[in-house]
């Protein structure tokens, strides 16, 4: 089957999803190739943070932006995606840490941005009152939050649809090749054809641009994360520390989800993530180094999703530099899902050949030969 | 990490003790691990402990029990109670808790033989106070001697229903009524696999004692009834049901549900080995080979959680399973191995002759499989059967997309429950197969552990990213 299509996407997940409403909204007709189904991998299963807070500079520019779209996400795709802006607090357990803190707080004002905030102690116990008592202050972006993570993937496939983006679920993308000024794949679910191809695809990025021949450095990883049973409401923010890998979240239902980059092992090939218990067990030793009062909280569920990393930490963002007609989206290096509303719009800009009013090329592809 | 256990064996019923007492026979050292604070499982549970009056109230069956325990007492045991076992990972460690003391350890082997759980039987009302599994009062009745209050109405199918209902009996209580929910049309379907069963006389006279009991007691039984539901406000008051062409309220205070057992497959599922779903008993069973053995190097199951087979079965299936393990690990020749093997597996194919009538005659009726709307199915987080119908009409194609669209099977059970009823409603509503639909990915822990046994239990260092 030979479709006609303006765009092929490799990806349904968060950012492939958002290239495909922004694409059709601006009166494109994309279609989204998912080997399983929207919001299967990273897209579906994060912590859901939505979080300016502690970006890589380089992202900044693109976190505000997205910022802004998350707090009117009920404009772009007919339903509020779960978001809450309950702040974002990043808490200092040493005077070393606190120093850190206040110097990235400095320096980031210097430069115009002023979302991150310093707070003392004083602050930070009328915020979180059951914190442990150590704790000297924090960093808060009064306004970040968090949303649903698959709520989200959702709310965007069916915007998307509904501005007239086709997108295949089971439909893993086997070959690519360009022909007659078209990219063409082939997936279980037949060919697919277009002028422009993006690679959204994930942790499975790299192998897509490996075989566009662009071959990148990604590691894949695995963060895990763990929900607890239920609990009367204790938490406002979403807490991380700037010492320990931790992210600490109440949902309105009482459980708590304790995540922060602890990781198990990956098995992108097979889908299959594995889970390090021992990894697990530091994850909720910070947490009863913050609050020692949940030691009997028990942990119902526990989850890895398969995530790319790139070696400077941030995403390969930008057209393809050997190929023609192809936009890179993907190694989101577990902090992606923040991004998601804006990349969709840098993708469509850059298929309109529009003017890109984003600074992206700190995430070119070109970067690590 | 120390060096592994040649053998862990997980669960201490009538599986696990025959798999522990063939591998420790052949000298393998073999670490028996179970929950419980006393070995026996469901069927013999707290057996070692049962004083002589409750070893005759609960019946003959119960003197069998003891004689399994005979493998406590071999030196190459090392049996551990009260240890729950919350994850098994593919690499054969085993995680456990002990006293609130987190562990793990890692085997060369490991026999699962974790057993099956009552297949909940949602029907509207079902979660009101005062409603609970027969298995569970069972249990009650066998591990602390203890009777459900006052008058209880039994309802359900299957042969466990009469088993409880003569023990409640037997130890004084009294019955409000018998309320069998088998479809009529079930023994004409069940009838042509009358003679094999046939060759098992033991399953007949158990249940026709059974059934001479209830009559002496009077207790009113209703067959083939439907329609179900719990009524009451804040517990239950009546059981409201048809059958033989009328309506009725039975008052109760107490409503005890069964409709037969099936594999508890949480385990299997979160080592992520395939399952197959059997029409039939209409539940789902991992695929094995003739010895228990798994797609997964050193993981074998034997008894219930690998299908419902029956109590001998499972005996037998955990002899075959612990031969197997004592020849994989070199204390037992193959030959060997194939000649103890040998009347084992006659005997098991002679147990299993007397399934496909018992899967047919007690199949549960459609009413409790694909439940009405308004029946809560996932009672953790309190969804119902028409929330999950409407999920599918939204897109929904199986139960791991139900927890996002609504949180189905999330709470601390992880869909246990509820994880059977919801494959088949998605399956219904789609149109679809209930093998592609599928089941929820069971994500470890498989039983719940608090943060601080959790973090008491750090080793490896640190590869976490920041
Ligand atoms: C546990 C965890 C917690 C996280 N927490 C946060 C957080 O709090 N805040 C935050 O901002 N970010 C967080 N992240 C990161 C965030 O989830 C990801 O950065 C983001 O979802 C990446 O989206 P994606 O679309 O690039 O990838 P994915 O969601 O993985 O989507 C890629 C898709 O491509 C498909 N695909 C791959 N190859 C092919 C092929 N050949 N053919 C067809 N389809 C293909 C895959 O099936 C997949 O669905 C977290 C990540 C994890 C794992």
């Amino acid at each position: 089957m030979q479709s006609n299509y303006d765009a092929l996407i490799i990806g349904g997940g968060l950012h492939g999803l958002s290239s495909a409403l922004h694409l059709a909204r601006a009166g494109l007709k994309p279609v989204v190739l998912e080997k399983d189904y929207p919001g299967r991998h990273a897209s579906g299963v994060n912590a859901g943070g939505v979080r300016r807070l502690g970006r890589h500079k380089a992202e900044i520019p693109l976190s505000v932006a997205a910022m802004k779209l998350w707090r009117e996400i009920g404009e772009l795709t007919g339903e509020d995606c779960g978001f809450t802006p309950c702040g974002q607090v990043k808490v200092a357990e040493t005077e070393t840490e606190m120093a850190g803190q206040r110097a990235r707080v400095e320096s980031l004002v210097a430069q115009g941005h002023g979302h991150e905030e310093l707070i003392d102690a004083k602050e930070l116990r009328s915020l979180v009152p059951t914190i442990a008592p150590h704790c000297l202050g924090a960093i808060v972006c009064r306004d970040d939050g968090a949303a649903d993570p698959f709520r989200t993937a959702m709310a965007f496939a069916r915007a998307a649809r509904a501005q007239g983006a086709s997108i295949q679920d089971g439909a893993r993308v086997q070959s690519i090749e360009r022909r007659d000024g078209l990219w063409r794949a082939a997936t279980a679910q037949g060919r697919f054809a277009a002028p422009i191809l993006i690679n959204c695809a994930g942790a499975w990025g790299g192998e897509i641009a490996a075989r566009l021949g662009e071959p990148v450095p990604m590691r894949t990883q695995a963060p895990m994360l763990m929900i607890t049973e239920r609990l009367a409401p204790f938490l406002e923010p979403v807490l991380g520390a700037a010492g320990r890998a931790l992210s600490f979240k109440q949902f309105s239902n009482g459980t708590l989800m304790i995540g922060g980059g602890h990781l198990g092992r990956a098995e992108p090939a097979r889908n299959a993530t594995h889970l390090d218990f021992a990894a697990l067990s530091r994850s909720a030793q910070s947490v009863l180094a913050l609050f020692p009062a949940l030691r009997g909280l028990r942990v119902v569920r526990a989850w890895a999703g398969i995530e790319g990393v790139m070696p400077d930490g941030i995403p390969v963002i930008g057209p393809s530099e050997t190929r023609e007609g192809v936009f890179h989206v993907f190694g989101f290096c577990a902090h992606g899902f923040q991004l998601g509303p804006i990349t969709g719009q840098i993708v469509a800009a850059w298929a309109q050949k529009k003017p890109m009013n984003l600074p992206i090329a700190p995430f070119r592809i070109g970067r690590f030969a | 990490m120390s060096d592994p256990v040649p053998l862990i064996v997980i669960g201490a019923g009538p599986a696990g003790l025959c798999a522990a007492a063939e591998a420790t026979a052949a000298g393998v050292e073999t670490l028996l691990l179970d929950e419980q604070t006393a070995p026996g499982g469901q069927i013999y549970r707290a057996i070692g402990r049962a004083s002589p009056e409750r070893q005759a109230i609960l019946g003959s069956d119960y003197g069998r029990g003891a004689r399994l325990l005979e493998v406590l007492d071999s030196g190459c045991l090392d049996y551990r109670p009260s240890a729950s076992v919350w994850q098994v990972t593919p690499e054969r460690e085993v995680y456990f808790t002990i006293a609130g003391q987190a562990q793990s350890l890692r085997a060369e082997r490991i026999v699962l033989a974790s057993g099956a759980m009552e297949r909940p039987m949602p029907f509207p009302g079902w979660t009101l106070p005062g409603v609970m599994g027969a298995g569970a009062a069972q249990t009650l009745l066998k591990s602390s001697g203890l009777l459900p209050g006052g008058g209880a109405v039994l309802a359900g199918s299957g042969p466990l229903l009469f088993l409880v209902a003569s023990q409640i009996l037997d130890a004084g209580g009294r019955i409000a009524a018998l309320v069998e929910t088998t479809p009529r049309g079930n023994s004409m379907r069940a009838m042509p696999y009358l003679p094999a069963m046939l060759r098992m006389p033991s399953y007949l006279t158990k249940g026709a004692v059974l059934l001479a009991r209830l009559r002496r007691a009077k207790a009113p039984h209703f067959k083939g009834a439907h329609n179900l539901s719990a009524q009451g406000g804040k517990r239950i008051e009546f059981l409201r049901f048809t059958a033989g062409g009328r309506d009725h309220d039975v008052p109760c205070s107490l409503l005890l549900l069964h409709q037969g057992v099936v594999s508890n497959v949480q385990i299997t599922r979160a080592l992520g080995l395939a399952h197959d779903w059997k029409p039939l008993p209409r539940a789902w069973q991992p695929r094995l080979d003739p010895w228990g053995g798994s797609a997964l190097e050193g993981i074998a199951m034997a008894g219930d959680g690998g299908g419902i087979f029956g109590a001998r079965a499972a005996e037998l299936q955990g002899r075959l399973a612990g031969l197997d393990a004592a020849y994989r690990l070199g204390k037992l020749t193959q030959a060997a191995r194939d000649a103890k093997a040998r009347s084992v597996q006659r005997a098991l194919a002679a147990e299993r002759a007397a399934r496909p009538f018992l899967d047919r005659l007690y199949q549960p009726a459609a009413e409790f499989l694909n439940p009405a709307d308004e029946t809560l199915v996932c009672r953790c987080e309190e969804v119902t059967a028409g929330q999950i119908r409407g999920f599918v009409k939204l897109g929904c194609l199986g139960p791991n997309q139900a927890k996002s669209f609504g949180r189905a099977g999330m709470g601390p059970c992880q869909g246990r429950v509820c994880g059977l009823c919801v494959s088949e409603i998605i399956a219904r509503a789609r149109g679809a197969d209930v093998q592609d639909v599928g089941y929820f990915r069971i994500r470890p822990p498989i039983k719940p552990v608090t943060l601080a046994e959790l973090a008491a239990m750090a080793c490896a260092g640190p590869n976490d990213a920041k």
